[in-house]
């Protein structure tokens, strides 16, 4: 008998300040006004999608002690964004990165609950820690947090959220206007927690939420960021979108699992993914090549090989060859606020390969970078990219994708309208939302069941 | 200064919960069920629009109400909970046209870096519709919530001594650093600091963003903010206040006040200290209102409203009692009492329905009616900002170069 086909779970992302985005096509609108959020979320509810995605930054990124002005800069506060959407959507998640170090969890707990309250169940949370100073630099709290212990506060942060949460079962309220009962427990909300990180008591203001909490994803890519996740995570966010790398983490993941008692269906993995659509995949390659060249200009090749050799290369010409000079591999480095400041571990070595690769191809340095950097996860017809989706998917390399248009707000339009349908004549993707809430969506179970689950037992 | 018509007023409505009265969920026409949906708090702001008001305030917290000043009660024949006032304003931002919507933030435990781009983000949402109504807590059991701070036990008869002044002078000096911050914040990006010039690449001109820098006594915050400079450039700081320390976090801070005069002579009082506290604080050519807040049991027949107040008193087992006048009676005779307490000074009210599901129609149906009819108010929306409404004219950037 033949393996059931999986679900496939699709997210929209809100394109991001980064040159993923290519601001500079003349069809692309505003990343701040409310009305390309209406339109961006409409979109994916059109389609069916399971949830929008916004990610969030606390600082505005620097390299060279300047602002980083080449990609699109600001964005508007997430929950009040969320929170907006609730009224423009009626079904879709909405996701929130919010970070663990520069709040406290009382605060964003009574965010996120109303956040629920307010969109009828369908708020997410995608926990993200920081520990720089750099961003620190905006609050009171200041940088205050060594870099190893940026998880450790995050577990904590999430614990005692949920400790939170859960201080309210969901039947407190009474309001039982003959009698003058409006709660049956002068206790609800009661909690104490006393951790490493947080000392606190009280009681927490905010009723039993419709998801009782909200989904948690996860993004952090490392052994503890994996531990995290399969401890406490609803969904990982991950950048693995490669078959093979995808199976790899994957399998990894889920195999986490079991120590902590769950099952292999209580974590999903969604990956990040772009797409470029055309009519043949000829075509489609076509504009990929094109939409590389828009979110690689001259100077932003300079600004990304800077990042490498930590070094100011503003005298280099983007169309000529790669400088001879080796990466400065000193501590501190150019670029700040940044997520993946670390991600060329060995910088001396990345200058090596590609210089290899650049005279082998006679490569420009603007031509490296659009020919190293990120390229396109799927590219082709709508009807390759729906069966490279769905075969990626049914060989567990993910469960789903977190979509990332490269144009703001209607970067989302083809996919929805040319590759949607397709998966659905496939059956393996809903045709209509069959729940209301995103946790319905998602296939997780409510925390109360999980909870009664494990009394049972 | 407020407005084209020298005698029309201001109207605001203060929402919290099912109404100012702690007995008012219990009436039948209080959706007590519904208080944390989206739909109960949607219906209020329609109606609070359909009467033209300027704006509504939204209560919020960092605890359980409670009956007492400093410390939780353990009551349970009260409203209880509550739902973020920010978020409920954004949620109801979208479904709204005109009415400028204030939800209070609570200075004390948050991060104002955090707030100013939230209070952005709601003018954003709301094309320019977007203030805050500032609030500071001394409750101990709140600072426990957050485990950062420690506040010792503080009761109202404490507070008026001077070592309980001293206490909250304290609070509302870092709420004035808080709001300057988050105001800095607003300016932090200057209009036109999006170029997207595609021949040089960049999608802002840098030099029209700028750090705030700013060092205080409680605060050091580096800015730019993440979110650009909104539609209104500042959104409207607004703050409840009862006496001389408040007084002076409104006149260096505010553009609107909220105080609790009981008669005319006690508002010509209040604002004559606080336009005196502007002049102080160098801001005298500045617009600032002061709206006078009232409590408000309204009926077409006045001993509808005492005997409603009877029975709700009744009901909660003690004569309800308020820092702010207590009104009970008919439009016209509120009306009325509006007109007087102006002829002091004030330039608007705010009104706190005694309970939302009978007196806010009874404001927006009865009050307002009877208030154009004297020309004192507005027949329609005259402009698209909440700024427009009160009469404050777009701010310039601290930042830009003059």
């Amino acid at each position: 008998m033949s393996k059931p086909q999986k679900q496939i779970h699709l997210a929209a992302h809100f394109p991001g300040v980064n040159n993923t985005t290519v601001w500079s096509d003349p069809a692309a609108g505003s990343h701040i006004e409310f009305d390309s959020f209406v339109r961006f979320a409409q979109t994916a509810e059109r389609a069916k999608f399971d949830f929008l995605f916004l990610a969030e930054g606390l600082r505005l990124r620097e390299q060279g002690g300047k602002i980083y002005d080449l990609d699109v800069v600001g964005r508007p506060d997430t929950f009040t964004v969320l929170a907006a959407l609730a009224a423009v959507t009626d079904r879709l998640g909405l996701t929130g990165t919010i970070n663990s170090t520069f709040n406290e969890p009382y605060e964003v707990a009574r965010q996120f609950a109303s956040l629920d309250h307010l969109s009828g169940g369908r708020s997410a949370w995608n926990v993200v820690t920081s520990w720089d100073a750099f961003t620190g630099e905006n609050f009171r709290r200041g940088g205050f947090l060594p870099q190893e212990e940026r998880y450790s506060r995050a577990k904590e942060f999430l614990a005692t959220a949920n400790e939170l949460f859960d201080s309210w079962q969901g039947d407190e309220i009474v309001a039982d206007q003959a009698t003058g009962t409006f709660l049956r427990d002068a206790k609800a909300g009661a909690f104490v927690h006393q951790g490493r990180h947080f000392d606190i008591h009280g009681q927490f203001n905010v009723p039993r939420s419709p998801q009782g909490r909200p989904v948690i994803f996860q993004a952090g890519d490392s052994e503890e960021g994996r531990e995290f996740a399969a401890s406490s995570a609803d969904a990982i966010f991950s950048r693995y979108s490669t078959l093979k790398e995808g199976q790899t983490f994957y399998t990894d993941v889920k195999a986490r699992l079991a120590k902590y008692g769950r099952r292999h269906d209580q974590l999903l993995i969604l990956p990040a993914a772009t797409f470029v659509l055309g009519d043949t995949d000829a075509e489609a390659a076509e504009l990929a090549r094109q939409v590389r060249r828009q979110q690689v200009s001259g100077a932003t090749a300079i600004k990304h090989l800077e990042f490498v050799w930590n070094r100011d290369l503003s005298a280099y010409d983007p169309e000529g060859p790669l400088p001879d000079i080796d990466p400065d591999v000193s501590d501190e480095h150019i670029s700040k606020g940044r997520a993946q400041v670390r991600m060329y571990r060995d910088p001396l070595a990345v200058a090596r390969e590609w210089r290899e690769l650049a005279a082998a191809n006679n490569w420009s340095i603007r031509d490296l970078v659009i020919n190293t950097g990120n390229r396109q996860t799927f590219v082709g017809s709508p009807a390759t990219v729906a069966k490279t989706i769905n075969d990626f998917v049914q060989a567990d390399a993910s469960d789903g994708f977190i979509l990332v248009p490269h144009i703001t707000p209607g970067g989302l339009d083809p996919f929805a309208d040319r590759v949607v349908p397709l998966l659905q004549e496939q059956g393996v993707f809903r045709a209509d939302y069959k729940g209301t809430t995103l946790r319905d969506h998602l296939g997780l179970t409510h925390p109360d069941e999980v909870r009664e689950e494990r009394v049972a037992s | 200064m407020s407005s084209s018509v020298s005698d029309s007023l201001h109207l605001a409505v203060a929402l919290d919960g099912t109404g100012w009265h702690p007995a008012s969920w219990r009436e039948p026409v209080s959706r007590s069920k519904d208080l944390f949906t989206a739909r109960y708090w949607a219906d209020l702001v329609a109606e609070a629009e359909r009467g033209l008001l300027d704006l509504v305030t939204i209560e919020d917290g960092l605890g359980l109400q409670s009956s007492h000043y400093g410390e939780p009660d353990g009551r349970t024949d009260q409203v209880r909970g509550r739902l973020d006032a920010v978020l409920i304003a954004s949620r109801i931002a979208p479904l709204t046209q005109h009415i400028g919507l204030v939800p209070t933030v609570i200075a004390t435990h948050t991060e104002p870096f955090h707030i100013s781009k939230a209070i952005a983000t709601l003018d954003y949402v709301s094309t320019g519709r977007a203030g805050l109504r500032v609030q500071l807590t001394a409750r101990p059991h709140e600072a426990d919530h957050f485990g950062r701070r420690t506040f010792a036990p503080l009761s109202l008869e404490e507070l008026r001594t001077p070592a309980g002044q001293e206490r909250v002078t304290e609070l509302f000096d870092e709420a004035a650093e808080y709001v300057e911050v988050v105001r800095r914040l607003w300016d932090s990006w200057e209009d036109d600091a999006e170029i997207r010039d595609v021949a040089t690449g960049r999608f802002i001109d840098r030099d029209k963003l700028h750090y705030i820098d700013f060092e205080g006594r409680f605060f050091s915050v580096k800015g730019p903010s993440i979110t650009p400079r909104p539609p209104q450039g500042r959104p409207i700081v607004s703050a409840l206040a009862h006496q001389t320390v408040p007084y002076r976090l409104v006149a260096r801070q505010a553009d609107i006040g909220y105080v609790t005069p009981h008669d005319t002579d006690q508002a010509r009082a209040i604002v004559a200290e606080i336009r005196a506290e502007q002049e102080a604080a160098g801001r005298a050519d500045e617009p600032l209102h002061v709206f006078g807040d009232l409590v408000v049991f309204l009926d077409d027949d006045a001993s509808a409203a005492a005997a409603r107040r009877e029975r709700l008193d009744e009901l909660s087992g003690e004569p309800y009692t308020s820092d702010a006048r207590v009104f009970t009676g008919t439009p016209g005779q509120l009306a009325d009492l509006l007109q007087e307490l102006q002829a002091g000074g004030l330039t608007g009210f705010r009104l706190r329905p005694a309970v939302l599901g009978h007196d806010l129609p009874a404001i927006t149906q009865g009050l307002v009616p009877e208030l154009q009819r004297r020309g004192a108010f507005r027949r329609a929306y005259e402009a698209d900002s909440l700024r427009g409404l009160l009469g404050l004219a777009r701010p310039a950037n601290r930042y830009a170069a003059a």
